[in-house]
């Protein structure tokens, strides 16, 4: 397999997480194509680090990964406060971000 | 000619103004606690500058003694050392202005006596003659411009002090303003001193004068003489002066005929230096006395109002005097022989007009007056000498003193002398006309009274004062040119006198004159004493009578030309500022407002469309690094 493969295939990942961002109103599917999103970005890094074949990109997936679990807490906290006080999972619904 | 220090009485020659100044402060401060006895207290000191000036002069024997008092600014390129100079000049007006100021007084005591503000009229008399006292004692330009300033203070105090009045509220303003032109006037011919000369004394500016450019003398000498005009109710600046006379009588009597409006032509007579070096500014003074007698001298012929034929004739003698003194060295002492004679017997005529509307319950229309005669014998009197002396009725004071002038004018020789003698002679004649004819509606014919109005003759504390100024104008012409010579007393001043060599004889002169003056009381005799005075003013008049009721249109002229465009100007700035300068400031904060309320729209809540945006962000972000590495 070619480098060009994973790539497209870290392309194809990308995009439908970015779509799935855009047009999902569930806050967990929201979140979990956020996740799509950032693993697609772990396997270009990791890629292009088998591909000059240094470590670096590996190590960069390696800090996205700990960041992603953090940012999973954080996230999956406040989704559940969210559904505490609107009784929905809606994002739609927590539109108070504004003017 | 030098000056000497000061000795004997004239060193406390300062008293002569503290003396009136301290009354002023205390009547003013000492407020209600005042009211009982602020009268007397306020014409006694007037009695007793007057009593000091006397003395004064008496140890003057011609000398010019400078009393030193202390440094009003000293920086290092400009000291104005305040002192005073008694001359001969000074003194005499120092003992006209407390003499006719104190019968004034004494007059103002009766005048005044139910008004319940009378204490406050005394201050403000006392503000007025401390002023004016400075202005003709500081020895230098900067003293007088004080004074200057101090004596349209008072003369703006005292017209508007029945300010509830607004037609007194108004005229006091237009004296003020008008006043302010010449005032800017006199403030530039001093600044110019200093700037040329580094001096503004009056003994600096005199010794140095003639190391001056002419164009300097000439800007300095018209500068004084705007100055002069405003001060003096001269041609274009004559407007404020009738209609001062919203004023208590005793005030017109005091600061608008006597005193006051006299400074122009004591300015013009003590820088008569000035003026020796610029024949041009000297033919401006000429030409502004010459159209300014002519001008009041038409304007009284056709006034109502008893106040106000008196202030267009006090306009109209000044413009004799500033006639005189624009004449050269062989006019200043008829000029300001005149300025005494009219001291006296203008004093005196307002002073009677005021007993007149003290009886007429404050009419002022001659044409409600009418056989007053057998009514008021003392005014009647009184103010029959004054009128005599003004219109030069022989051997009175103005048959003296205006002669004096009109052959001074035909002494100068030129065709021009002949134009100004014969304009004085008109102007004579009118004089004769107008004042006859104020006579002749007050004092006889049949009683044109309102209902309800009892004459009856004032008080013996105002009809005093007007005989003993019914006797100056008798006396006074004969006293200043025949027996002591006025020429002779300010020979140190002006210099010794000369024998001119006469144009015209003076007896043809007098004859001429007192013809005229004849012609002229015969005609009112005709146009007034012959028939019914109407009650109201006739409606159908010439052009001719209509002009002069208006007093030849000064007050259109000035409202036209300065007035209205004034107004427009304003208008036109407010609009400037309203829509211009706040438009432009408002206007960008509303746009500012309303672009960002409307870019706040979009901010919807909802978390999808932020993403999106910076979805697009990032894409631009992406694309445009990609430009840049591709190219």
């Amino acid at each position: 397999m070619s480098l060009t493969h994973y790539l497209v295939l870290a392309a194809i990942l990308f995009t439908i997480g970015a779509v799935g961002v855009l047009v999902r109103r569930n806050a967990i599917v929201v979140f979990m194509c956020i996740e799509l999103m950032l693993n697609s970005a772990n396997l270009t890094l990791v890629t292009f680090a088998r591909a000059s074949g240094t470590l670096d990109g590996q190590i960069m997936a390696f800090f996205v990964m700990v960041v992603a679990a953090a940012e999973v807490v954080v996230g999956l906290a406040i989704i559940m406060s969210l559904f505490r006080t609107r009784r929905s999972a809606s994002v739609d619904d927590a539109n108070l971000l504004k003017y | 000619m030098e000056t000497v220090p000061a000795d004997g009485l004239i060193a406390a020659s300062w008293l002569l103004i503290a003396l009136p100044l301290a009354g002023a402060a205390v009547l003013l401060l000492g407020g209600r606690r005042t009211d009982r006895w602020g009268h007397l207290l306020g014409t006694g000191t007037v009695v007793a500058a007057f009593v000091l000036g006397l003395l004064c002069t008496l140890q003057l024997d011609g000398r010019q003694v400078e009393v030193g008092l202390y440094t009003f600014v000293a920086t290092g390129s400009l000291d104005v050392p305040v002192g005073l100079l008694f001359d001969p000049l000074s003194a005499v007006f120092v003992l006209l202005i407390t003499g006719v100021g104190a019968l004034i007084h004494v007059y103002s005591i009766g005048y005044m006596a139910h008004d319940p503000r009378r204490r406050r009229f005394f201050a403000y008399l006392n503000l007025f003659v401390a002023a004016m006292l400075l202005l003709v004692l500081g020895d230098n330009y900067v003293a007088l411009y004080v004074g200057w300033e101090g004596v349209g203070l008072a003369s703006y105090l005292l017209i508007a002090f029945w300010h509830e009045r607004p037609a007194a509220a108004t005229a006091a303003k237009k004296a003020f303003i008008m006043n302010r032109v010449g005032d800017v006037g006199l403030a530039l011919a001093i600044f110019l001193m200093f700037a040329q000369l580094g001096t503004v004394s009056y003994d600096g500016v005199f010794g140095s004068v003639g190391t001056l450019a002419a164009g300097t003398v000439t800007a300095i000498g018209l500068l004084l003489l705007l100055g002069a005009c405003g001060k003096s109710g001269q041609f274009p600046l004559q407007a404020w002066l009738p209609d001062a006379m919203e004023g208590p009588t005793p005030v017109s009597a005091l600061i608008h005929a006597a005193t006051m409006v006299t400074a122009g032509v004591y300015l013009i007579a003590r820088s008569a230096p000035i003026y020796d070096e610029t024949p041009t500014a000297r033919a401006v003074v000429l030409a502004v006395g010459a159209i300014t007698l002519l001008i009041g001298a038409i304007a009284g012929c056709a006034q109502d109002d008893i106040k106000k034929v008196l202030a267009y004739s006090t306009v109209s003698q000044i413009g004799y005097m500033f006639l005189a003194v624009g004449l050269g060295p062989i006019g200043y002492v008829a000029g300001l022989a005149h300025l005494l004679t009219h001291g006296f017997f203008k004093a005196g005529l307002f002073l009677g007009a005021g007993s007149v509307m003290h009886a007429m319950n404050d009419q002022v229309d001659m044409r409600r007056f009418g056989g007053l005669a057998p009514h008021m014998k003392v005014t009647f009197v009184t103010f029959g000498l004054g009128y005599l002396a003004l219109i030069g009725f022989p051997f009175l004071s103005g048959f003296y003193t205006k002669d004096a002038i009109i052959e001074a004018a035909f002494d100068r020789g030129d065709g021009w002398g002949y134009l100004l003698g014969g304009v004085a002679i008109l102007a004579a004649g009118l004089t004769a006309f107008y004042m006859t004819r104020l006579m002749l509606m007050t004092f006889f014919g049949r009683p044109r009274w309102e209902p309800g109005v009892h004459p009856h003759e004032s008080p013996p504390v105002m009809t005093a004062p007007m005989v003993l100024l019914a006797v100056g104008s008798v006396f006074a012409g004969f006293l200043l040119v025949v027996a002591f010579p006025l020429e002779e007393w300010l020979a140190p001043v002006f210099g010794e006198p000369v024998e001119a060599e006469h144009v015209v004889a003076p007896i043809v002169v007098s004859v001429l004159v007192t013809a005229v003056m004849v012609i002229g009381v015969l005609t009112a005799w005709l146009f007034v004493g012959r028939r019914e005075v109407p009650a109201a003013a006739p409606v159908r008049v010439s052009p001719v009578t209509r002009a002069a009721r208006r007093a030849l249109y000064a007050d259109a002229v000035n409202e036209s030309l300065l007035m209205r465009p004034g107004q427009w100007l304003a208008r036109a700035l407010v609009f400037v500022d309203n829509r211009g300068v706040d438009g432009a400031v408002n206007g960008l904060a509303a746009s500012l407002g309303g672009s960002s309320s409307r870019l706040g729209r979009t901010q919807t809540g909802f978390v999808r469309s932020y993403a999106l945006s910076m979805l697009g962000g990032a894409v631009v972000v992406a694309g445009a690094l990609l430009a840049v590495t591709a190219g």
